[in-house]
């Protein structure tokens, strides 16, 4: 069985962020985390995401391609599968976006991947 | 001339047009920021010393451009990142960095009010204060919101660059819309005590001329510019103690010259056969500022407009506009016109524009105590205290 584990995190956007320190803790039990499903041969890939600031809502109602800042999707909409796609730039990512099925009766959130090379 | 008010005037004239360069070459909003402030202060420390350059907008871009390039040197050499500098370009691309940058302020992935926002902030020139001032809200909460929007055009990668060919009409419509709001909030300013906010106006009537200057085979911008002028001559006579409504003002205080240019900017628009919602209101402005008196205005061709208008783009409020001309056409009249005010009620039933308009259809029916209770609505919904004076002298005379 294949699963997709979403990660909803305690911090709020707008907190103050967290000391330097505490961020370094964080970015090493991810770390032994990863290394662990790693061993078991059971990552099957993975990827933190820039904050919901950063997200850009996708529909398509009729021939009309709807382009929203955040991450608003309705509530009857649950997650139901996702792409990782790597595209030049956000005009692409929405074009892409605009394709796939259920963007005509739901929506597709577009996050981009956070770079974690810098942190570590 | 005082050297530094000189410095003030062509940097509020060219900053736009500097900064656009230098985000393109820089590849990054706050950069590009960071490096005008430093090239203003050089300029006015300069200019009134050594007089104006010719060209202040190349001058600055390059005090703005060196600047810059010292700053990259000096991080890359602290953060130990070898050789990982990139200069800015120094070549410049077709077409104008003006038009990049309204268009990637105007992008859809960001809220409205922040496309307005961003707008004002860098291609107006306008300093946060200002942008705080034309929204009213805490300059806190501005600036904050305009550094999300950085943000996120760097993080989420929206690009720097005029839309291909097929999303143009679509994104277009975004960045004339965003125009259009700038002056809709200075022409009927939604709250306070004034009812005109004139520097709203000069803003986008400047921003408008900027875009048809940019995409001169683009009939909507034609279009947008067009009616900003032809609405914007009347201001003279809309105000004066009170708010006047075009029935009553002065139509001697009306700006000749502007209304002039606006109606050769329609006439130009609508000869390219693709009519649009801008060109049409333009038209209508064009048809009441020719009009030597309400009464001789052709009504009908108004109306007809409005029917063209509400076919283009369906919306309760172009049919409440419409149903004012068709009260003033002598073969359809005010019960005609409550007909089509009826209908679209439930929609705008929070706006005091359909109860005032409501109000005033009944008034002229001799219906007197049902428009005082649409007039009571009216002031109630209101937002600023000149409409609720003018809605109150209208109750009063019942």
């Amino acid at each position: 069985m294949q699963y997709l584990l979403l990660i909803y995190g305690g911090r709020e956007d707008n907190a103050p962020a967290a000391d330097e320190a505490a961020i370094k803790e964080m970015m090493r039990e991810y770390d032994a985390f990863t290394a662990m499903i790693n061993e078991s041969g059971e990552m099957q890939g993975g990827n933190a995401l820039q904050d919901t600031d950063t997200a850009t809502t996708v529909r398509v109602r009729g021939d009309e391609t709807l382009v929203t800042d955040g991450p608003f999707a309705e509530t009857k909409e649950v997650l139901g599968g996702y792409y990782l796609v790597d595209c030049k730039d956000l005009d692409r990512a929405i074009e892409v976006a605009s394709r796939i099925p259920d963007v005509r009766n739901g929506s597709i959130e577009i996050r981009p991947i956070l770079d974690l090379s810098d942190r570590r | 001339m005082n050297a530094g008010g000189a410095v003030e005037r062509v940097f509020r004239q060219e900053s736009g047009r500097v900064l656009a360069a230098l985000i393109r070459g820089l590849g990054d909003f706050d950069r590009a920021e960071e490096a005008l402030q430093e090239a203003l202060v050089l300029a006015l420390e300069r200019w009134p010393r050594d007089g104006v350059p010719d060209n202040p907008a190349a001058w600055l871009t390059t005090a703005a451009r060196n600047r810059a390039i010292d700053r990259l040197r000096r991080e890359a050499k602290r953060d130990d990142k070898e050789a990982a500098l990139v200069l800015p370009a120094e070549s410049a691309p077709a077409g104008d960095d003006r038009l990049r940058l309204i268009f990637t302020c105007c992008h859809p992935a960001l809220g409205l009010e922040t496309q307005v926002a961003l707008t004002l902030r860098t291609l107006a020139g306008l300093t946060t204060a200002e942008v705080t001032h034309a929204f009213l809200v805490p300059e806190a909460t501005m600036a904050q919101r305009l550094v999300r929007a950085k943000r996120k055009i760097r993080v989420a990668g929206i690009p720097y660059q005029v839309p291909p060919d097929h999303q143009l009409p679509e994104r277009l419509g975004a960045v004339l819309k965003v125009v259009y709001l700038v002056f809709n909030e200075g022409y009927n300013a939604s709250s306070g005590a004034e009812v005109v906010r004139a520097d709203l106006c000069a803003e986008a009537v400047r921003l408008a001329r900027l875009l048809v200057a940019l995409m001169p085979d683009e009939p909507e911008a034609l279009g947008l510019l067009g009616l900003l002028l032809l609405v914007d001559a009347r201001r003279p006579a809309r105000t004066g103690p009170a708010l006047v409504l075009l029935p009553d003002q002065d139509r001697t205080r009306w700006d000749t010259t502007l209304i002039a240019e606006g109606a050769t900017l329609v006439r130009t628009a609508l000869r390219r056969g693709r009519p649009g919602p801008y060109q049409l209101q333009a038209a209508i402005a064009a048809v009441h500022d020719e009009a030597p008196s309400h009464d001789t205005t052709d009504w009908a061709q108004i109306a007809g407009l409005y029917a063209e208008l509400a076919r283009l783009e369906p919306s309760p409020v172009v049919q409440l506009n419409r149903a004012v001309a068709v009260s003033f056409v002598a073969a359809a009249g005010p019960a005609a016109a409550l007909a089509l005010v009826d209908a679209v009620a439930a929609d705008l039933d929070r706006s005091h524009l359909l109860h005032s308009t409501r109000a005033d259809l009944l008034r002229r029916l001799g219906r007197t105590a049902e428009a005082a209770v649409a007039y009571r609505r009216a002031i109630d919904l209101a937002g600023t205290t000149a409409e609720r004076a003018f809605l109150h002298s209208r109750l009063t005379a019942l």
